[in-house]
């Protein structure tokens, strides 16, 4: 029993920053936008995130700090697509590679000490109940918000008309501009927002889930994540759904390493993107559901004619 | 007087030349800046940088030595690039193809064989193009997207390596360390004089440069490849099959990444070991786009990263300063590139005054 | 009294060209103005500028006695400015009522919205289903979609672009009764459109653009189609050479129980198509747009295959399953509806473009090496031989204008000795002198022996040039017409499958009384 309670909350925990940066990354391409670059603003925002703990902000800030550094990374993505026209695919690759270099940079005067991770929070009254309590209601705050997200960018993408008009940028920039919609300045603040939650997955990671400084510490979580978006054929339930699954098989192959099984550590290390390809390509065998749900203009540069 | 942004009748060929030009020169100025910040002095760093490596003949020879891989793989890969096959786990088949070339290298059972470098050459590139085979056959019969899958296999071909040197495959002569054995002699290419590190694989990429620059500019494969990428519609109007254009690009992508990773343990490294690449994959994907995806752009291109990642060793060394530099170099450097490239297709114009 | 809208002396220029010169000209309210004009005759770019998606380089809008500036679409809406396109702006993945919620500036509430617009719809005879999802929508029923959001703004000024390209002969009678209505409500109209008939029959004046100029304005009731005619093309009408056709006893092209499903969500599905084109001849095929012409011609071109190889037959050898350079290789030839993209690809030169399909037939490719001096040359001759206004074989594809690009594709095409010449749309905003080119060109090849069959939505292009017709409803191919043994009003009938008893208007007229 302690076993499964272990790996269930384990799963949600490790799906988190997964969470945070698919959804983020759902609003992007929702808009038409293909920022590939989420490795990078993760680990820029974990190592803002990192360094503010180390220079004594409190935890609040910390993680803010995360924030608001993916954001600004995602920044530099948004001026090259959106203004300058620059082939998505490209410059999400530079932003990957940019932000590599920028948080190894930052990080050089980390040291490898861990610090105190972002509390637990004990839920008074629900998280003593036998079992459900454990399982529910002992997480840090960041587990509960990532969910928050999920509803609040369902229901934004669903129900308010900024979703909608966001939603039908993705499908026709030109139709959007030509009834009057600033379809640049929108799309910009999409690329912010999935900066700045690529910035607190990032952040989630350095400051609550390791929680120690490592170059590179992301590991491809960026590009999980930018998987997830496609397994969960741009359906925010699916991210959720999906991140689950992938928390899940991390936490497996942990227990498994733990566990001592007779398999090569390396072999169960490569289960998550093992898992993500085989996914990748069930999704992709239903053309109709694709197309769907995705946005019809992605990655396709777009200037309003004059 | 206001300024307008309009798009230009026709692509300026002047502004070709210059882009690259310009963002070089942005990027040292940028770079200046950030020495600056950091209380640097900007000229000695940017000498340590850009000048020191290359001011000796040790210097030129480390410089070919890291570019000839970048060349190769960016010409590899821009092959796909063109088509809009988007292979960005070079790095994967480099690893690959080193596996592959390495164990031919230490398991052949003459070691002595004047055929042991060639097998190794044939190993390294039909290891790295296998393993580009699997994301090439899962984009072009059960469309799913190269991007993701080339990436994840990156992973999965690091982690093989790192099991193969701390397993089956380690020096048992080695003090423990995750490395195997030194390959034989023959298996290695001769360096030009054993007081440098570079070697005549460089030949190989001077053949693959050529190759790259008939294929796409001369080839009705290649032209039929271009097509693909600048416009899908058009080209199944002319019913070229967009499923050759991707095994096309990937497989090219992989040989070129398989024979550069072939080339690294026959030459410079001797052996396996966890970290056989400073990046070369990745780094390649920068190298094809400064080179604007042509031969001879990726020839400049290559030697420019070089340089980048020599400068981030001397400025580790000299000045105490992290070679992660290299990285933010690379990526303000591309950054701007990009960004400069808008202005071959578009133009500031002046307007007057709103009428 | 005070114009509804007033314009003076606009001016507007793209690179290369000047869309509007000093175009002046004034609407009374509750009157509807046309806007005559041939393709690329500056039409749309004047009324981007009223509507202010695009903005005059010089000159004044003014609006009841206002001026207008720096404005935008959200603006003019503001002011009572509402336009239909020619191109809808409508998004096909989400539902009528959405669609409808992105331009209505009141609070986001689609229960309301959704009573609002059946009210208006049912008032005004243009039913529509707020609940349906665009894409299921026929391209009329997307019109009326376009007309009804700008009838909730209750507009003083509604502008419509080219507004019966899209309809059967019979729904324009209902759409001319719907802007009379409105007019007489007191909301003026602009109404743009290259058809005489139609602005004569509607409209109480009209303003002549040609080249981006003003050539006359008239009352189009008191003057003749001749006059009108003239203001629009200048002195000189083309004319045709139309020799008799001597088609060859065999067909070059055999459809035979074409059956497909459709090709994507935007697609049609086709049912059973059969017919067959001969040699010498010139087999049109008529259609209100979106009703499979797409598909089909896809399924011809070999763009798109079919598992059956044998329900096409190119010269006698079945082909159905054959991809587009195979079936070049038995002599067919296609000039696509899209030239940007598709018919050529548009950072390429123009030498590069003739590769793209002359690479076999034109001996481009020798050794699977292009050659490019050989590549040069027959571009220069299309250039020469078509009257392709560019600066030689290496001047990019999109820098030529739309009708030298489109005969560029044409001759290129037509250079390569066809057996079977495919083109659809062959004169879509071409203006009409290179029209009168096209159409010559296509029917000289014709008479030197090629099978052609012509995919156009304009019926007159149909008249003018086909021996033979074909009518395209919701998938379904008609027996052929003998052009000189029919008439408008039977294609018009078939157009719109009314001897179906399947209507696309019943139908929804239903779903929304339900």
């Amino acid at each position: 029993m302690d076993l499964f309670i272990a790996i269930f909350t384990g799963t949600a925990i490790a799906a988190t920053p997964l969470i945070f940066a698919a959804l983020g990354e759902l609003v992007v391409e929702k808009s038409g936008v293909l920022n590939l670059g989420i490795e990078g603003m993760m680990l820029v925002g974990a190592a803002a995130a990192f360094w503010a703990v180390i220079a004594g902000l409190p935890m609040p800030v910390a993680i803010l700090a995360g924030a608001l550094a993916g954001a600004a990374a995602s920044l530099l993505f948004g001026v090259l697509a959106l203004t300058f026209l620059t082939n998505q695919y490209a410059a999400g690759l530079a932003l990957a590679i940019f932000g590599s270099g920028v948080s190894a940079f930052l990080g050089r005067g980390f040291g490898s000490a861990p610090i105190d991770a972002l509390k637990r929070i004990h839920i008074p009254l629900l998280s003593d109940i036998p079992v459900i309590g454990p399982m529910f209601f002992r997480f840090d705050p960041m587990v509960y918000f990532a969910i928050l997200m999920f509803f609040v960018i369902s229901w934004f993408l669903y129900r308010t008309k900024s979703g909608l008009i966001l939603r039908t940028i993705g499908e026709s920039p030109e139709t959007s501009h030509a009834i009057g919609y600033p379809v640049i300045r929108i799309r910009y603040l999409a690329v912010l927002f999935g900066g700045l939650m690529a910035g607190l997955a990032g952040a989630y990671l350095s400051v609550a889930y390791t929680p120690l400084w490592v170059e590179n510490m992301t590991a491809g979580k960026g590009w999980i994540s930018l998987a997830l978006v496609v397994f969960a054929t741009w359906r925010p339930l699916r991210i959720l759904l999906g991140a689950w699954l992938f928390g899940g098989m991390t936490i497996l192959q942990l227990q498994g390493q733990a566990l001592g099984l007779a398999v090569p550590s390396e072999l169960l290390s490569a289960l998550p993107y093992l898992a993500t390809i085989i996914v990748l390509v069930i999704i992709s065998q239903n053309r109709q559901t694709l197309s769907l749900h995705f946005p019809a203009s992605l990655a396709k540069p777009f200037r309003p004619a004059t | 007087m206001l300024y307008r942004i309009e798009q230009r009748p026709e692509p300026s060929a002047s502004m070709r030349i210059a882009a690259p030009i310009i963002a070089t020169a942005l990027t040292i100025a940028v770079g200046s800046a950030m020495f600056a910040g950091l209380g640097y002095d900007p000229v000695s760093t940017l000498q340590a940088f850009f000048i020191t490596p290359i001011s000796s003949l040790n210097g030129l020879s480390e410089l070919l030595l890291k570019a000839s891989p970048l060349i190769l793989i960016a010409c590899g890969l821009a092959v796909g690039f063109r088509a809009n096959v988007w292979n960005i786990g070079a790095e994967g088949q480099l690893i690959i193809g080193a596996i592959a070339a390495c164990g031919v290298g230490l398991f052949y059972p003459n070691p002595e064989s004047p055929i042991l470098l060639p097998l190794m050459f044939v190993a390294g590139a039909a290891a790295g193009m296998a393993w580009a085979a699997i994301p090439a056959f899962l984009r072009a019969r059960l469309n799913t997207n190269e991007i993701l899958v080339t990436l994840m296999m990156t992973y999965i071909a690091t982690l093989f390596l790192s099991w193969l040197v701390h397993g089956p495959w380690r020096d048992p002569a080695g003090f423990n360390y995750p490395q195997t054995a030194l390959l034989p002699a023959a298996a290695m290419f001769e360096p030009f004089d054993y007081a440098y590190r570079v070697n005549s694989s460089v030949f190989i990429t001077v053949v693959a440069v050529v190759l790259m620059w008939l294929f796409t500019d001369r080839s009705f494969l290649g032209y039929k490849m271009k097509v693909s990428g600048a416009a899908p519609h058009a080209a199944r109007y002319a019913g070229f099959r967009e499923s050759s254009a991707v095994w096309t690009g990937l497989l090219a992508g992989g040989a070129a990444a398989g024979i550069a990773g072939m080339a690294e343990v026959a030459g410079p490294l001797g052996q396996l070991s966890p970290q056989i690449s400073p990046g070369y994959g990745f780094a390649a994907i920068i190298v094809a786009f400064i080179g604007r995806l042509n031969a001879f752009g990726i020839v400049l291109g290559g030697l420019l990263m070089s340089l980048l990642f020599l400068g981030g060793e001397t400025v580790q060394m000299n000045l105490g300063l992290s070679s992660s530099l290299t990285r933010i170099f690379q990526g303000i450097l591309l950054f701007f590139l990009l960004a400069t490239d808008f202005f071959i297709f578009y133009r500031f114009r002046r307007v007057p005054e709103h009428a | 009294m005070i114009p509804r809208l007033e314009l003076r002396n606009i001016t507007k220029s793209y690179p290369g060209i000047v869309a509007n010169d000093d175009i002046s000209m004034s609407i009374m309210p509750g009157k509807i103005h046309a806007v005559l004009g041939e393709n690329g005759a500056g039409k749309s770019t004047l009324m981007k500028i009223i509507y202010g998606v695009a903005q005059a380089d010089s000159g004044e809008i003014w609006c009841d006695g206002k001026r207008i500036e720096a404005h935008n679409p959200a603006s003019s809406r503001a002011l009572g400015i509402e336009m239909v396109y020619q191109h809808f702006a409508l998004f096909e993945s989400v539902t009528v009522v959405e669609n409808i919620a992105l331009s209505v500036s009141s609070t986001f509430d689609l229960k309301t919205l959704a009573r609002q617009i059946t009210h208006l719809s049912n008032r005004y005879g243009m039913p529509i289903d707020p609940h349906r999802r665009v894409l299921d929508l026929s391209v009329g029923e997307r019109q009326r979609v376009e007309i009804v959001r700008c009838l909730l703004q209750a507009p003083k000024l509604l502008i419509l672009d080219e507004p019966t390209s899209v309809l059967a002969p019979q729904a324009v009678g209902k759409l001319f009764e719907t802007l009379r209505q409105l007019a007489a409500e007191g909301c003026s109209i602009v109404y743009i459109s290259h058809k005489l008939d139609e602005v004569q029959e509607l409209c109480d004046s009209a303003t002549v653009l040609r080249n981006g100029k003003v050539t006359g304005s008239a009352k189009p009731k008191e003057t003749t189609s001749l006059e009108l005619a003239r203001m629009m093309v200048g002195s000189k009408l083309p004319e045709m050479r139309v020799v008799p056709s001597v088609p060859s006893a065999r067909p070059v092209l055999e459809v035979r129980g074409l059956t497909s499903p459709a090709r994507d969500k935007y697609g049609v599905a086709l049912k059973n198509v059969s017919f067959e084109v001969h040699g010498g001849e010139i087999v049109g095929l008529a259609g209100v747009s979106g009703n499979g012409q797409a598909d089909l011609i896809a399924l011809l071109s070999g763009e798109r295959r079919h598992a059956d190889a044998s329900v096409v037959r190119i010269d006698g050898k079945a082909a159905g399953h054959l991809n587009a350079s195979e079936r070049r290789g038995l002599g067919m030839a296609f000039v696509p509806e899209e030239r940007l993209g598709r018919g050529a690809v548009p950072p390429h030169t123009l030498w590069e473009n003739a590769v793209l399909t002359a690479n076999r037939r034109g001996g481009l490719v020798r050794h699977g090496m292009v050659d490019r001096g050989k590549a040069a040359g027959f571009a220069r001759d299309i250039i020469e031989r078509f009257k392709v206004k560019a600066n030689g074989p290496s001047s990019s594809a999109q820098s030529l204008s739309g009708g030298n690009l489109q005969k560029f594709i044409v001759g290129r095409e037509i250079a390569l000795k066809p057996k079977l010449f495919l083109v659809s749309q062959p004169t879509w905003g071409v203006d009409v002198g290179a029209a009168a080119f096209i159409r010559q060109n296509i029917l000289d090849l014709s008479r030197a022996g090629s099978a052609v069959l012509v995919v156009s939505e304009e019926l007159d292009e149909l008249f003018e040039i086909c021996d033979r017709l074909l009518v395209i409803c919701q998938g379904q191919v008609s027996p052929p017409l003998i052009r000189t043994k029919t008439n408008r009003e039977e294609v018009g009938l078939l157009m719109t499958g009314a001897d179906r008893g399947n209507d696309i208007e019943e139908r929804s007229e239903v779903a929304v009384q339900n």
